[in-house]
This record gives C-alpha cells, sequence and structure tokens, in this order.
C-alpha cells in the first residue's frame, strides 16, 4: 500500500515538473514572437538631430522631425512669454513641467517648459497628448485656441504659449523633449 | 449533431465508396439539405446566408487585391491607385471590397438587432450569441486594420487615434500604456512598420473569422434556430427542410442585398468613404475633423462622450461587452418581442439610441452634441443593465400560439394530423 502511494507521488511529481518544464519552454519561445513587434535599434538610431533656428523671426514658428514625431518650434513674442509667465501654476489641470532636461516632479512654470537664459524659444512635441493629433497652430492663419497656443481640432483640447493644456479632453501638456543649446541659434535635439 | 437523423443516400458507386471512408456528404446533407428549419421564419432570417456571402466576397475580393497591393509607407497609396486605375478590373474588384465591408457589416447589424428583437440570445441559444459577438469583435479589429492598408489621410489618422487609445493604461499604471502603443506601432510614432503589420494582420483575421463562423453554425445546429414566435420545434408539421424551403427563401434575400451591394460598387463606390482618404498621408498634418467609417460612428460618439480618457475608452469597449451577457440581463419568459407589448417600446427605442449615437458619432465633439451623446450613452447602457432585468419580471406577455403550425396556419391548425407525433417525439 506505501509502496503504491510512493508511487503516484513520484508520478505527481513528475506531471507537475515535466508540466512545468513545457510550460517555462513555451514562455520563453513566446518572448522573441511579442519582441519582434517592438521598435528596433534602428528606429532608435536617428535618435539627434540638429536645428539652425536664425532664420525663425519672432512670431514665428518651426516644425522639425524628431524620432518621427513633429518638434514644435516657437521663436515666443515678449507678449506670448508674458502672459505664460502670469498663469499660476494652480490654475493648470497639468501642473508639472513634463520637460525632459528636468525632474519629472518640476512645476509647469513657463521657465521650467524652456531653456535658462533663451526663455523666447519654445520647443515641444506637436503630438497632442489625447489621442495623438498635430494641433494647429504653427501657421500664421491657424486657429491658435482659446489660450494663443496651439488647437487641436480632433477633439477641442486648447494649448496656450507654454503648450501647457488648459482646456480640453488632453490630459497633459505637451512633452518638451531632450534638447540643449549649442549656439545661440543652434539646438541640438535628442 | 442535433437530434434530428439524416436520409442522405449516396447514389453514385464513388458516392458510397466515399460515405464508408470520409463522410463529408453526409454532413453537408444532414445539416443543409434536410436540416428542420421552422416553417414560420421571415425575411429577418435569411442575413445569415447574407452574412455568408459578405464573408466569402470580401475573401475573394481581398485576396485579389493583395496580389496587386504593396503594404509599405512609400508604395501603398500608389498601389491602390494603380489597382483602381491600371489594373484590369481593379476598379471593379476594389470597389467591392470597398463597399462590401460596408455591406457586411450593414448585415451584421440586422442580424444582430434580429436576434435582439426575437430573443434570439435566450436558452439555449447564450454560446451561438457570444460568438456571435466574438465575429463583430473580429470583424472590427479587420475592418480597422483593412481601412489603415490605403494610407490616405483618414487611414493614418483612424490609427493613431485608435492605437491611441490604449495609452490610457498609463494612468493606471504610468508607462504601461505607451510600452503596449509602441510596440503596436514598432517604431515611435505610426509608420511603415506599422502598416506592414495591419496588412499581415488583415490577411490572417478574417480567417480566424472563417473558423469563429464555423463553430457559430454549428452551435445554431445543435439547439435549432429560433423563429418570430420563439417557440421550439416539438412537431414534424412545426418545420420544413432547409432545402428548398429556407434555401429559396435564403436566396430571394440574397438577391435583393445584392441589388443594394451593386448599386454602391457601380454608382457610388466612394459614397461610403472619406474623401480626405484620397489625399496620401501626412503625418505633419491632422486633417480637421477625424471621423471613422459610418460602422464604428456610435462607439466614437461613446467614446467622446466621456470627459475621461480612460473613462471613455472603457465605456466604449463594454458597449459590446455588454451585449454577451443579455442572456442574463433579460429575465422574461418570452423570447420574441412580438408577445412583449411594452418591451417592444424599448427595444425600437434602443434601435433609435443606437442610430441617434451613429448620427453624433459624425458631428463635432462640442455643444449639444456632446450632450446628447451622453444622454444617449447613458440610455444604451441602462436599457442591458435595467430595462431588461427588470422589464422582463414585471411584464405580462401576450398569449403565445400553441405551436409553430399555429403560428402559421392559427389557432388549432394542425392539432389532427400531428397529435400522435406530439406523443412521440418525433425524428425526421
Ligand atoms: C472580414 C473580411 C474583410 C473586411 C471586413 C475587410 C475590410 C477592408 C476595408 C474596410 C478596407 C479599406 C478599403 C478602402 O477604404 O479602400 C480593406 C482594404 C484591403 N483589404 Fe480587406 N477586408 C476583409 C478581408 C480581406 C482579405 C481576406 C484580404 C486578403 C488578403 C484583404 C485584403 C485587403 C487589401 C489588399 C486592401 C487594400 C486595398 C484597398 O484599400 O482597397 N481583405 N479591407
Ligand atoms: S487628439 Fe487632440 S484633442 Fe483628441
Amino acid at each position: 500500500m506505501s509502496s503504491h502511494a510512493e508511487e503516484s507521488n513520484r508520478r505527481d511529481f513528475l506531471v507537475i515538473a515535466a508540466n512545468a518544464f513545457a510550460g517555462v519552454g513555451a514562455a520563453v519561445t513566446l518572448w522573441p514572437f511579442i519582441q519582434q513587434m517592438n521598435p528596433d535599434k534602428s528606429a532608435l538610431a536617428l535618435a539627434s538631430t540638429e536645428v539652425d533656428l536664425s532664420p525663425v523671426k519672432e512670431g514665428q514658428a518651426i516644425t522639425v522631425m524628431w524620432r518621427g514625431k513633429p518638434v514644435f518650434i516657437r521663436n515666443r513674442t515678449a507678449d506670448e512669454v508674458k502672459s505664460a509667465q502670469d498663469v499660476p501654476v494652480k490654475e493648470l489641470p497639468d501642473d508639472v513641467a513634463r520637460n525632459e532636461n528636468l525632474a519629472a516632479d518640476a512645476p509647469a512654470t513657463d521657465q521650467n517648459r524652456t531653456a535658462k537664459g533663451h526663455e523666447n524659444w519654445l520647443v515641444v512635441i506637436g503630438i497632442c497628448t489625447h489621442l495623438g493629433c498635430i494641433p494647429k497652430g504653427q501657421a500664421l492663419g491657424d486657429a491658435k485656441g482659446d489660450y494663443g497656443g496651439w488647437f487641436c481640432p480632433c477633439h477641442g483640447s486648447h494649448y496656450d504659449t507654454a503648450a501647457r493644456i488648459r482646456k480640453g479632453p488632453a490630459p497633459r501638456n505637451l512633452d518638451v523633449p531632450p534638447f540643449a543649446f549649442i549656439s545661440d541659434t543652434k539646438i541640438k535635439i535628442g | 449533431m442535433s437530434s434530428h437523423e439524416s436520409n442522405y443516400k449516396p447514389t453514385s458507386r464513388f458516392g458510397k465508396w466515399l460515405d464508408d471512408r470520409l463522410p463529408v456528404g453526409r454532413l453537408m446533407h444532414g445539416q443543409f439539405v434536410d436540416f428542420p428549419t421552422p416553417r414560420n421564419l421571415n425575411y429577418w432570417w435569411t442575413f445569415g446566408g447574407i452574412l455568408t456571402f459578405c464573408l466569402v466576397a470580401q475573401l475573394v475580393t481581398g485576396i485579389v487585391l493583395a496580389m496587386h497591393y504593396q503594404p509599405s509607407a512609400a508604395e501603398a497609396f500608389n498601389s491602390v491607385d494603380h489597382i483602381r486605375r491600371d489594373v484590369n478590373y481593379g476598379w471593379m474588384i476594389q470597389a467591392m471590397h470597398a463597399t462590401g465591408s460596408s455591406m457586411f457589416f450593414l448585415a451584421a447589424y440586422i442580424h444582430l438587432f434580429r436576434g435582439l428583437y426575437y430573443g434570439s440570445y435566450k436558452a439555449p441559444r447564450e454560446i451561438l450569441w457570444i460568438l456571435g459577438v466574438f465575429i463583430i469583435l473580429a470583424m472590427m479589429a479587420t475592418a480597422f486594420m483593412g481601412y489603415s492598408l490605403p494610407w490616405g489621410q483618414m487611414s493614418f489618422w483612424a490609427v493613431t487615434v485608435i492605437t491611441n487609445l490604449f495609452s490610457s493604461l498609463d494612468s493606471i499604471i504610468p508607462g504601461v500604456g505607451t510600452a503596449i502603443v509602441q510596440w503596436l506601432w514598432g517604431g515611435y510614432s505610426v509608420s511603415g512598420s506599422t502598416l506592414n503589420r495591419f496588412f499581415a494582420l488583415h490577411y490572417l483575421l478574417p480567417f480566424v473569422i472563417v473558423g469563429l463562423v464555423a463553430l457559430h453554425i454549428w452551435a445554431l445546429h445543435v439547439v435549432g434556430q429560433n423563429n418570430p414566435a420563439g417557440l421550439d420545434i416539438k412537431t414534424k408539421s412545426d418545420s420544413v427542410p432547409m432545402y428548398p424551403y429556407a434555401v429559396a427563401k435564403d436566396a430571394v434575400g440574397l438577391f435583393a442585398f445584392l441589388l443594394v451591394f451593386a448599386w454602391f460598387v457601380f454608382f457610388l463606390p466612394d459614397y461610403l468613404g472619406h474623401a480626405d482618404n484620397f489625399i496620401e498621408a501626412n503625418p505633419l498634418v491632422t486633417p480637421p475633423h477625424i471621423v471613422p467609417e459610418w460602422y464604428f460612428l456610435p462607439y466614437y460618439a461613446i467614446l467622446r462622450a466621456v470627459p475621461s480618457k480612460l473613462g471613455g475608452v472603457i465605456l466604449m469597449f463594454a458597449s459590446i461587452a455588454i451585449l454577451a451577457f443579455a442572456p442574463w440581463l433579460d429575465t422574461a419568459r418570452v423570447r420574441s418581442s412580438k408577445y412583449r407589448p411594452i418591451y417592444k417600446w424599448f427595444f425600437w427605442l434602443f434601435v433609435f439610441t443606437c442610430l441617434a449615437l451613429g448620427y453624433l458619432g459624425a458631428k463635432p465633439a462640442e455643444g449639444s452634441y456632446v450632450a446628447w451623446a451622453r444622454v444617449f450613452t447613458a440610455y444604451y447602457f441602462l436599457h442591458f443593465i435595467v430595462v431588461m432585468p427588470i422589464l422582463g419580471l414585471i411584464e405580462t406577455p401576450k398569449k403565445l400560439p400553441g405551436s409553430i403550425t399555429e403560428d402559421v396556419l392559427g389557432p388549432g391548425a394542425g392539432k389532427g394530423a400531428t397529435a400522435g407525433a406530439a406523443a412521440a417525439p418525433e425524428t425526421r
């Protein structure tokens, strides 16, 4: 009797071990088939780009591509800078700076949205944080929304002159990409 | 499968030889020739056959398109133009496929509302019904990916907006949503890699649908068809063999449907599409007003009605998922709404709600459009979670006919002929 019980315990062990082994094997085999869909290293290769700002006059804006995404660069007027600086942070729906060059919890002041000494230049990724449309506001004739920055026509998000969300369904301010001034008129993004 | 026995008799020697080795002929005969169908079916029951036709038509035209189409960001837009202008009969086959998907959804929605009206989801057809819900979901995924293939402005921005829905998961676990979206894209934005994989999946999914349809029909033939009276087949006189009766009726329905289909293919091939999709995809410019194809409009209205991004996504998926629970939410004792004097009105209110959501989905998301979208979204769900369970308990149904035969021939009909049969359950 006891040997019979022992026998079935050994069998149980073998069954569990074999199934566990096969299960782990299946999971390991599955991994490459999932991972192949992720962005590969060649998508990361074009990770930085240099932009000459000298042709962009005050009040003008340009759009450049970085990692397949549009980056908005606006040479803001003194009025636009001032109106962005005057907003108290606690009035903002999203009160963190979303600036990759700063700490993740930096408050969304206009200073924190721009580079020190170059406050007139605003550099942001031009993709609405709601569902990814490209907001209007780069061209002179565009609708710029209730706060004079950008307006996303897809579901009606309004951004201010520091590209912070003020009204509409978008949850976050437009992201400031990693960038630095390499001379007074040139920046490197990424 | 079901209780009836096939009276299949192979006639040729080859037929007999095959029947002993692989009885496909017997299976087909039993399931599609002498299968008993209720004798009171109306034209709303022809849509199953119509849907089968639509699926085959999409497969055939789709495989032809794939012979000429190029799934790359540089060539996709031009290759569809090439199909429409240069390929022999490409103009016709492309139009059949593009309008075919609208026709497929039209038929599927009619089929679905037929099921809702006549209570076809109720026991014992729960699995049959749930398989139908899976088919609708698979059709949506297929059509969504197919719509990306022409790589026009609407294609590109529809893919962007819909894949971005998953980024709402970031508000539950930060980073997870973004990771899923980049995994779907194969990049940091929608790109040629996205198009390429969508093409592969657009080719695959219809075959998954074929498999689901096979299960759907299997489940149907185990429990038998529902019918306008919502009664079960009890006697021989309640049913007629599928061939020629149901097949002939299906053929009439199918040809009427094909008239509409052909009208669109030959006279209005681009009517159901969007003009912006004749502009090549441009990642730098979003069209001023993004709208999905008509068959997605009600869900789009629900998505935009909710002020929270995640909440909108959840309700949108819930609007389909809740269908799967209808068999348990509906507490009524009778199946068919024909015999439910109060529920009938709520059914039509529900139909109106879906149409209204479709209308609102096509309008810009502002002002009173949003307010109405909220009202109708609320009723959409209330119908399932309040009206169905409560009304079923308090409503008194009208008197049902005694049998399917009586439903057709009037009270007392068929009694004499089938008295013996009723006592001893009939096998055909
Ligand atoms: C469940 C069945 C199917 C549905 C609902 C469906 C739906 C669609 C839709 C909505 C489009 C976009 C048409 C346009 O706006 O121009 C499309 C395009 C396309 N589909 Fe399908 N499809 C199905 C099956 C298939 C199959 C089996 C293939 C075979 C590979 C296929 C190949 C293609 C190709 C190559 C295109 C791009 C050409 C074009 O845009 O017309 N489809 N499909
Ligand atoms: S994508 Fe910009 S508001 Fe929805």
